[in-house]
């Protein structure tokens, strides 16, 4: 059964893994508010997709399922799950529910 | 021990993806092939699925089992393709989805699924087919070609976004070569065809996999964007 708190876990150490490849100017703070997309955020527009890339296979070898974070329903949400580290989270947790 | 490379091949019930299935498999390789039905090819080193490539669903599903079981995928041949031979005037647009989606949206998302496998090991080797009806300009292929050369872009533009995770993309353009796909076409027009190759000839299956090997070989890691079509025509 797939929890919140794994998959927010998950996102976490993505930021882990994404920091140490990622430039001086574009590391990110390991806590659910840190920015990923918008104003607020460190990353550019590549570092937003790898970022996202990052995530997928950090979920792909957790829970062993493959899911597109960067889907139709993601980019055209009003609240772009995108936002921050938790909301990447909860969107991730929906999706891996739905392929439960 | 060497670790044995993981392959997958799409569209290998038949043809070129049949023979390429064989081959991978007695050079010591794990093959996975997909195919829309059943393949009779049994070997234990041989896995099948059943699925449509332009199914995105279907193909994450596969990409999972693949990932659960192997933990990685080393390479990609995108062989799976239709073919419609017929004037722009009187082709259905019931054909053009067809083609458009298994040629090139099935193309796409298997090379989107496999990069994100690759990645991993930071190292990939993708083979994308096209055709040599895209230089030819040949008639009544408009649509064929068309899909095609969306893959030259796509292998071009991907070779650029994928370097850096050290995956090469390429593609092959066979001549034409005995297969089902050409069954249907009249022998006057592939006897034309074939006489405007440099070397007038059908092609072999060895022809395909002799480039395929090139591109695939750990020493190629400097050889990605290229496309090469067999019998000399460019």
């Amino acid at each position: 059964m797939i929890e919140l708190k794994k998959v927010t876990d998950c996102i976490l150490n993505t930021v882990e893994e994404f920091n140490k490849q990622a430039s001086e100017d574009q590391q990110l703070e390991r806590s659910v508010d840190t920015p990923l997309f918008g104003r607020e955020s460190k990353l550019d527009s590549l570092g937003l997709v790898n970022f996202i890339v990052a995530a997928e296979q950090q979920i792909l070898e957790t829970f062993e399922e493959s899911v597109s974070l960067a889907d139709e329903k993601a980019l055209s949400q009003k609240n772009s799950p995108f936002k921050t580290v938790s909301s990447l989270a909860q969107y991730a947790y929906e999706l891996l529910k739905e392929s439960e | 021990m060497k670790e044995k490379s993981i392959v997958l091949i799409t569209g290998t019930r038949k043809g070129i993806g049949r023979y390429l299935a064989e081959y991978y498999v007695k050079k010591g390789m794990q093959v996975i092939g997909c195919s829309r039905s059943q393949s009779d090819f049994q070997h234990e080193n041989y896995e099948h699925f059943c699925l449509d490539i332009a199914n995105e669903a279907e193909i994450r599903k596969m990409f999972s089992v693949i990932f659960k079981k192997h933990k990685k995928l080393d390479v990609l041949i995108n062989n799976a393709g239709v073919a419609s031979m017929n004037h722009s005037l009187l082709t259905p647009i019931k054909t053009v989805h067809k083609l458009v989606n298994t040629n090139f949206i099935g193309t796409f998302l298997m090379c989107r699924e496999a990069a994100k496998l690759m990645k991993i090991k930071n190292t990939g080797r993708i083979v994308n087919f096209v055709t040599v009806a895209i230089p030819l300009h040949l008639d009544g292929e408009a649509v064929y070609a068309a899909t095609k050369a969306s893959v030259v872009s796509l292998t071009q533009i991907l070779s650029r976004e994928f370097a850096s995770f050290g995956i090469t993309v390429n593609a092959i353009g066979p001549t034409p070569v005995e297969t089902d796909l050409i069954r249907s076409v009249p022998k006057d027009k592939i006897d034309k065809l074939i006489n405007r190759q440099a070397i007038k000839r059908f092609g072999e299956m060895e022809d395909i996999s002799n480039v395929i090997d090139f591109f695939i070989k750990p020493e190629s890691n400097f050889i990605t964007s290229q496309i090469i079509y067999l019998g000399g025509i460019s």
